[in-house]
């Protein structure tokens, strides 16, 4: 049995500012062990970083409510200390943010920032915390490791900036890493050298991973698992090559029908019509209805329940049939 | 950084020629002679006429401006039109008594609108908030004169508990005797760099805890006082450039605090020499401040690029 490193049952997380509220996340289950990869699909406003950020309780606290159950490491992440939320992040779980640029202090050096993480949860000394901090450059494939220690976020590009800040991911050896969109700011070419050296370092290290992402080349490269969000909701879960050949839910099939992949050479791209839905006021049954060519009158009605048609996959639609 | 340096100092150089020539020019602009501050009214033409070329204010306008500027070069600021004392004297003398009133104020108003900026900036949207702000403008706003005279009459004549005037007994040392008469002009003085600094540090820290990198820290699981010390020193950069600023402001001294404390500095020096057209104690007491201003904000530059490494110059 492997280490399960989350657990999220119905979890929900609002922001609520001057009366209105928005629905971000409305009722995600899933479970993540330990070495495996996950992948968060959605376009933007989906609620996919808002669920990732809700994971290290990153959301701004003034105006985030959340509610359901959230565990990550067994430990109860909504009704967490700030002080115990602190132990967890770093040593437990950390996070790369998809904009290197403005996520790295710019008045402070890229060894003080890697290493201060080390200082703070291993209790090491200054130098051997940066002794470390050359180890973990080093890893992430950062020439001269040594001289760029002393480098300022601004004196390096994109790439490098990119694996600095994985660098400060690892630099407690995390047993979760989240990625929010890492490559998303970078040159294609960087793009894929990031994405293979997150994946050799996930499973030279066996971390668990959640990666969110809106671009489906990135998930079929990196994931074991994708799960596809809409409206604050997994509408559909499963293994990657199943999702990317035989997709269940009609968002998915969407999503697949506007991207261009392999094999698609000779068939017409299509688009989903419509805007997703307004989260201040979201409908009663399936959010995808109103844009849904397949949408019957009891997907208006009530939200349709998670059925699995086969072990380990599942969907939020009334076209998925349930098979024990 | 050393060659920008030097490049800046002299910068310096221009900034002086420009700030004397302009000075000069308006001292003659002005309507008004200094003989007439010196001499009775009933003088006799003769007397006027010799005073008047014993001072050299009979030659044309850019050969006394030279002449000044010769003697100047060689350390030479020339005698008081008043009282025939030196100028360069009656400027250490004055100077030093406004840095020490100027920096203490400057120093004051400084860690007050940091704090206040700092709480007014976590707190934001609160009454903290509210009251910081509120402080800030009205220590912006407030006529200096008003708030040095209302201090006066409570701390001076109704509780009777510090001077209102002058600077101590003889020359000035750091002790209770001095000190009790530097704080009445000190607090009235800081109120306005305090709400400057205040606003400012808001503004800066409120930017600075919405920027992403503060996400990425509390990511890597820093306590507070490690977050702080971030928003420390993302803000500092910004907060020494309008302290150092009114530093240079404060050390032109107030004229009106300065004259309502009867305060020795230059503010007061100053204020006597253009009432008595004291031509070369203007002239000099101007030079020296704008090279002061020069100076300081010379220094704010290199402490920020030492802080801000994205302003680093070559």
């Amino acid at each position: 049995m492997p280490d399960t490193l989350v657990k999220a049952r119905q979890l929900k997380v609002r922001f609520v500012q001057n009366g209105s509220a928005i629905n971000a996340v409305n009722g995600v289950d899933f479970d993540l062990n330990a070495g495996e990869v996950l992948c968060i699909l959605g376009e933007s406003g989906s609620g996919k970083s808002v669920t990732l950020r809700a994971l290290m309780r990153l959301n701004p606290p003034s105006k985030t409510v959340m509610s359901g159950t959230l565990e990550v490491g067994g430990r109860d992440i909504i009704a967490a200390t700030e002080d115990e939320l602190e132990t967890l992040r770093g040593p437990f779980v950390s996070m790369i943010f998809q904009e290197p640029m403005t996520a790295l202090d710019p008045v402070f050096t890229i060894g003080h920032q890697i290493s201060e993480a080390i200082v703070r949860h291993e209790g090491l000394s200054r130098r051997d915390a940066k002794l470390r901090a050359i180890e973990l450059l080093e890893m992430v494939q950062v020439p001269s490791a040594k001289r760029r220690l002393s480098a300022y976020p601004h004196e390096l590009s994109g790439g490098l900036r990119q694996r600095a800040m994985i660098a400060i991911a690892l630099s407690c050896r995390p047993k979760l890493l989240l990625a929010d969109e890492p490559t998303t700011a970078l040159d294609a070419s960087v793009q894929i050298q990031i994405l293979t050296l997150l994946r050799e370092i996930q499973q030279e290290m066996g971390m668990g991973m959640i990666f969110v992402t809106h671009d489906l080349g990135v998930a079929g490269e990196i994931a074991d698992r994708i799960a596809v969000m809409y409206a604050g909701r997994f509408v559909e879960e499963g293994p990657v090559v199943e999702m990317m050949t035989a997709p269940l839910h009609p968002y998915s099939r969407g999503l697949l029908g506007a991207t261009v992949r392999e094999g698609s050479r000779g068939t017409r791209l299509t688009t989903i019509p419509g805007a997703p839905p307004d989260l201040r006021d979201l409908p009663d049954g399936c959010a995808f209805a109103p844009r849904c060519s397949e949408a019957q009158s009891p997907c208006l009605a009530a939200l349709p329940d998670l059925r699995t048609p086969e072990p380990g996959r599942a969907a939020r639609c009334i076209h998925v049939e349930s098979r024990p | 950084m050393l060659q920008y340096t030097f490049r800046r100092v002299l910068y310096a150089i221009p900034i002086a020629l420009a700030v004397s020539l302009v000075c000069f020019l308006l001292v003659h602009i002005a309507p008004g002679d200094p003989i007439d501050a010196i001499l009775p009214p009933d003088a006799s033409a003769e007397t006027v006429a010799m005073v008047r070329k014993d001072y050299g204010l009979d030659k044309p306008l850019p050969i006394q401006f030279g002449l000044w500027l010769m003697h100047v070069v060689q350390g030479d600021f020339g005698r008081s039109i008043a009282n025939r004392r030196l100028v360069s004297e009656e400027l250490v003398s004055a100077a030093g008594k406004t840095f020490i009133l100027a920096s203490s104020a400057a120093g004051l108003g400084f860690v007050i609108g940091c704090v206040l900026g700092g709480l007014a900036a976590a707190f934001r949207g609160t009454w903290v908030d509210r009251l910081a702000v509120g402080f800030a403008v009205g220590g912006v706003s407030v006529p200096h004169y008003w708030l040095g005279m209302v201090l006066v009459i409570i701390f001076s004549v109704l509780l009777g508990w510090l001077p209102s005037i002058g600077a101590g007994p003889g020359d000035w040392a750091w002790n209770w005797a001095h000190i009790r008469h530097l704080i009445l002009p000190a607090v009235t003085l800081s109120v306005i760099p305090a709400g400057l600094v205040t606003r400012t540090v808001r503004g800066v820290v409120v930017e600075i805890l919405s920027q992403d990198f503060m996400t990425t820290l509390k990511g890597k699981g820093l306590n507070r006082a490690r977050v702080m010390l971030h928003v420390v020193k993302n803000a500092a950069p910004s907060a020494l450039a309008v302290m150092g600023l009114q530093l240079g402001y404060l050390m032109g001294g107030s004229i009106l605090v300065e004259t309502v404390f009867a305060w020795p500095g230059t503010g007061m020096m100053l204020n006597q020499a253009i009432f008595q057209r004291d031509i070369p104690m203007l002239q000099g007491a101007t030079l020296v401040l704008a090279m002061i201003f020069v100076a300081l904000n010379l220094i704010v530059d290199l402490i920020q690029t030492a802080l801000d490494p994205r302003m680093r110059r070559t």
